[in-house]
């Protein structure tokens, strides 16, 4: 499979120790924001992988060690996250739109 | 043939969501999205237990798809316009899949779902079912689909590209980044391979770039038109984007998807792989 799995923030199932996570919630004015789109990008700026945040507004990847920029697309515009993804550790970002 | 011969916007679709003449069909690999909301009228198909053989690594046969197209009421004279998730990710793949039985007119829905919700568009939750048809596909056409062995003589003599991200190709992850990293065949790519992601063809809401811009993107990593080409991503999918951006919209002549991709290739005893990392 290549697509984005249901985004949760349930870490259960899952070898947090062989993993570098990158996490969050899309919130708008204190509230989650489902169905948005979040891009990672590389360090050169280029696409890496895309999920659409949950109900509840979370979305997550399985980055490789290293500084990453989030992208969030929600209808009328974008924001964008630099974060440092770092092996065995979970990052938790909440983005603001 | 030219772009738009194969690729529709939402303008044009919102149009066309009542034309009889038009089958919208909805193909995502997470097939729940259908249910959350799709375009009116619109059909699902399910690229994995629809589009797959259920026991062998391989697509259905002609009779099963000619059953299928005829159940989802889809007929040989119906305009096919396709759309998902995952910027058309699936939806392309389908495209090649229609394209590989025969189906005369295919097109393409721009940017999918993800341009239509973030452009704000309506989406429904009601199914239409329409009509069973008696569907009629051709032999599958090769010149389209590049197997294993054809794929492993290409090395050095064809041009092999590698849409997967950077950092698949190098052989630092062995999947996409939103999934666990738990594969077990090698990693990295085919010798020879050009590494130009499938994401360097697409806009960030999903839309396909310009012919100008796809020109120069391939043209800037040393694409040699003058020689046939073979695409490959991990299942076909991504690679089936790719496929679309060369030979639909740029008129590429000799281009083939390598469905089998890197789950095969990357498990296949004794060929050559180059790592980078």
């Amino acid at each position: 499979m290549c697509g984005a799995p249901v985004q949760t923030l349930d870490l259960e199932g899952i070898d947090v120790a062989k993993e570098s996570i990158v996490q969050g919630t899309v919130v708008r004015d204190g509230s989650p924001v489902p169905g948005a789109y979040v891009r990672l990008l590389d360090s050169s700026g280029e696409f890496t992988a895309e999920v659409k945040t949950s109900a509840t507004g979370a979305f997550r990847f399985f980055a490789a060690p290293g500084v990453w920029t989030l992208r969030t697309l929600v209808p009328g515009g974008s924001v964008d996250t630099e974060t440092k993804a770092v092996l065995g550790e979970v990052v938790e970002l909440t983005v603001s739109v | 043939m030219s772009r738009a011969d194969v690729l529709v916007d939402a303008d044009w679709a919102e149009a066309h969501l009542s034309d009889p003449k038009v089958v919208f069909v909805e193909v995502d690999e997470d097939v729940s999205a259908y249910d959350t909301g799709h375009l009116a009228g619109a059909v699902r198909l399910d690229w994995k237990t629809e589009l797959q053989d259920q026991v062998r690594r391989d697509f259905v046969n002609k009779e099963q798809f000619e059953e299928l197209l005829s159940q989802k009421g889809i007929g040989n004279d119906d305009t096919v316009v396709l759309y998902g998730g995952n910027n058309n990710w699936f939806a392309a793949y389908a495209y090649w899949y229609f394209k590989l039985y025969g189906h005369a007119d295919v097109k393409l829905l721009d940017g999918g779902r993800k341009k239509w919700e973030l452009d704000g568009r309506a989406l429904t939750t009601d199914v239409q079912p329409r009509d069973k048809t008696s569907y009629k596909a051709q032999d599958q056409d090769l010149s389209i689909r590049a197997f294993r062995d054809e794929t492993v003589a290409a090395i050095g003599n064809k041009n092999l590209v590698d849409v997967r991200s950077p950092d698949e190709f190098s052989g630092k992850l062995l999947a996409p980044a939103h999934l666990p990293q738990e594969q077990s065949q090698r990693a990295g790519h085919i010798p020879t391979a050009l590494n130009v992601p499938w994401s360097k063809a697409a806009n960030d809401d999903g839309t396909f770039k310009s012919d100008e811009e796809l020109r120069a993107l391939y043209a800037g990593v040393g694409l040699d038109s003058s020689k046939p080409t073979i695409a490959y991503c991990r299942i076909g999918e991504r690679s089936s984007h790719t496929w679309f951006a060369l030979h639909e919209l740029l008129g590429e002549k000799d281009v083939k998807n390598y469905d089998g991709s890197w789950t095969e290739y990357g498990s296949l005893v004794g060929v050559p792989v180059e790592k980078d990392v």
